[in-house]
């Protein structure tokens, strides 16, 4: 019982991950497949984060009486992950302001039709 | 000193050349700087070749800022990635050349800095993610250049353009996180992010569930990215309302590099031991490479755009590279290194062909291309050079890596596999010939506008016909380096 409560922060990473991916693929508007698709990317910041971590553990400082460290690595790395996340976000939402100038909608289905009937033209 | 730092020099120069670019603001300017430092990439990529050739052991291990691995970044070359790093750079120097008269037809002028920006930045990623020998940078340099690509997609002209961007951006990033998810789960149980210190760790753990999954998570990441069937659905739409520049650009490029990820992860970081004895992850991509290789040259057939031809077109040649891999055996890998080459070589030929026609006409359909033929003799016959490479025609490079699959398919006893990419390749002379006949044997209707792109356009369209060609009949450099990348791959180095 114990092993599976313990380890809770990981049963948030996966929720939040299949929730995220689900938003992805089941959402019709642009925004909230952006969204969907952040939630994806925060899950496994989250993963990242527990990882690195130790209960009790400090920074990595060598000092008398300091025994137990945390991994700052993963901490780190996720840095970079959630920069590169970020510009994900950014990009697509512009991405998403050009084709509601475009096209007037960022609803999935009717951007369908408008292609489908610029394809038969 | 210079020539003992040219690993980092292949990633710096590119990647501060992007803003200088953005400093440099006139048109003119930054095209000459994104130009300067493609050409210089591409050389410091022969050099780098040279190097790894005649190294102790054939790798170069380059430790970014003095600090040794497994701590430090490390660059690690040896002949698989110093080839890739060659074709990258090849096809960046070759497209940048082109780019000039192409870019300035397709893209308002106030635009044409960021576009020159955005392409060095690709150009970075895709050298990047190909020179490390870190599995974190991998993905670092993955989406620089997955970044910078959405953005280059987006700037065509068709509106169309606007949604295949996000798509690929969704795709993509998917793809990129999987992969991201993977890369966590192994540094959970080795503690290393270094490639070759994962390799030496991860047999000892093979039983462990956590890589495992590791090794799921990333398969789909990277096929993703790859476009391998069934996970293409990205592909044919970016590449069609791409500029004629970045199409040429990226499909001949990015899902190269990801397929070399691909080779990396299982040959290098889990071993063919592992990943293909234990696992046998190339039994569970050869039915997906033979279904590319079908349908990708199935659906190429029905495109009224040519541009989404040849894009469906790739996904089916995307198909003989995992193929080749997924014979498993020295000789098929080799065969697919070989082919990512080639197939380098003729996509670029023909995107960049379809640019020249889109500049001169504006369109790139079937419909558009009566008599282009005598339009466009030259353009036209760089679309035929590039045509037969992509059938496997003999004295064209398609031929050579064909060759290579059917015999390691054969040295197998797979008698099945080699008739079935004999079979696809019937498929892709259909859909060559379909462009040939429009464009040979019907008249040009009277006022369909005439003549030749500008000489700037049809040289560098010319230097990969050629090169097609070149590498078509002496195969010493192609086959002999792609041989050697097979038996650092294969020999679990």
């Amino acid at each position: 019982m114990n092993d599976w409560v313990g380890v809770y922060n990981y049963w948030i990473v996966v929720f939040l991950m299949m929730a995220g991916l689900y938003i992805v693929i089941a959402r019709g508007n642009l925004i909230k497949k952006l969204v969907g698709l952040n939630v994806f990317q925060a899950s496994v910041f989250i993963l990242y984060i527990s990882m690195g971590k130790i209960e009790g553990g400090t920074a990595p400082i060598i000092e008398p009486g300091i025994k137990v460290y945390t991994n700052p690595i993963p901490h780190v790395l996720i840095l970079t992950a959630i920069v590169v996340g970020v510009a994900t976000a950014a990009v697509g939402l512009a991405l998403v302001v050009r084709i509601n100038e475009e096209y007037g909608t960022i609803e999935e289905d009717e951007l369908d039709e408008l292609e489908e009937q610029e394809r038969q033209t | 000193m210079i020539l003992s730092n040219l690993p980092a020099l292949q990633i710096v120069l590119p990647l501060l050349s992007a803003p200088a670019c953005v400093i440099a603001r006139r048109t003119p300017a930054a095209y000459a700087i994104a130009f300067v430092a493609s050409w210089v990439a591409f050389v410091i990529s022969c050099l780098l070749l040279w190097q790894v050739e005649h190294a102790a052991g054939g790798v170069i291990s380059y430790h970014l800022g003095g600090w040794a691995p497994p701590w430090g970044i490390e660059y690690r070359i040896d002949s698989v990635n110093a080839y890739v790093l060659l074709i990258v750079a090849a096809i960046g120097a070759v497209v940048i050349s082109y780019a000039g008269p192409s870019v300035a037809s397709e893209i308002p002028e106030p635009k044409r800095y960021l576009f020159y920006t955005c392409y060095m930045l690709c150009l970075t990623g895709l050298l990047g993610v190909t020179i490390t020998g870190d599995a974190f940078n991998v993905f670092v340099f993955l989406e620089i250049s997955s970044l910078s690509s959405y953005i280059l997609i987006s700037v065509g002209k068709d509106r169309r353009a606007l949604t295949a961007s996000y798509r690929y951006l969704i795709f993509g990033t998917i793809g990129a996180t999987f992969y991201l998810i993977g890369i966590g789960l192994l540094y959970q149980v080795t503690g290393t992010l270094n490639m070759a210190d994962l390799a030496s760790r991860i047999p000892a753990l093979t039983g462990s569930r956590t890589v495992h999954v590791a090794f799921a998570f990333i398969a789909v990441g990277l096929a993703m990215k790859a476009a391998l069937f069934p996970l293409h659905i990205w592909l044919p739409n970016a590449y069609a309302y791409a500029p004629s520049v970045v199409s040429a650009f990226l499909a001949s490029t990015a899902t190269k590099v990801s397929i070399y990820v691909l080779l990396r992860v299982y040959l290098t970081i889990f071993g063919p031991a592992f990943s293909i004895g234990s696992m046998g992850i190339n039994y569970l991509l050869m039915p997906f490479a033979i279904a590319a290789m079908f349908v990708g040259s199935a659906v190429a057939i029905f495109q009224p755009d040519i541009k989404r031809m040849l894009a469906y077109s790739s996904i089916a040649q995307i198909g003989y590279m995992i193929l080749g891999f997924s014979i498993a055996t020295s000789l098929g890998v080799t065969a697919g290194i070989l082919h990512l080459f080639n197939h380098a070589l003729m996509k670029g030929a023909l995107f960049l062909a379809m640019g020249c026609v889109f500049y001169r006409t504006g369109a790139v359909s079937i419909g558009s291309m009566e008599g282009l033929g005598r339009r466009m003799p030259w353009t036209m016959a760089a679309f035929v050079g590039g045509g037969l490479g992509i059938i496997g025609v003999p004295l064209t490079c398609g031929f050579i890596s064909k060759w290579y699959l059917v015999s390691a398919a054969i040295e197998r006893g797979w008698w099945w596999m080699a008739a079935l990419v004999l079979l696809s390749s019937l498929l892709a002379i259909i859909y060559v010939w379909r462009v040939v006949e429009v464009a040979y044997f019907r008249p040009a209707p009277a006022d369909a506008p005439s003549g030749e792109a500008p000489l700037l356009m049809l040289i560098p369209t010319w230097v990969l016909v050629v090169a097609n060609v070149y590498f078509g009949l002496d195969t010493r450099l192609s086959v002999g380096v792609a041989a050697r990348a097979a038996k650092a791959l294969m020999g679990g180095g």
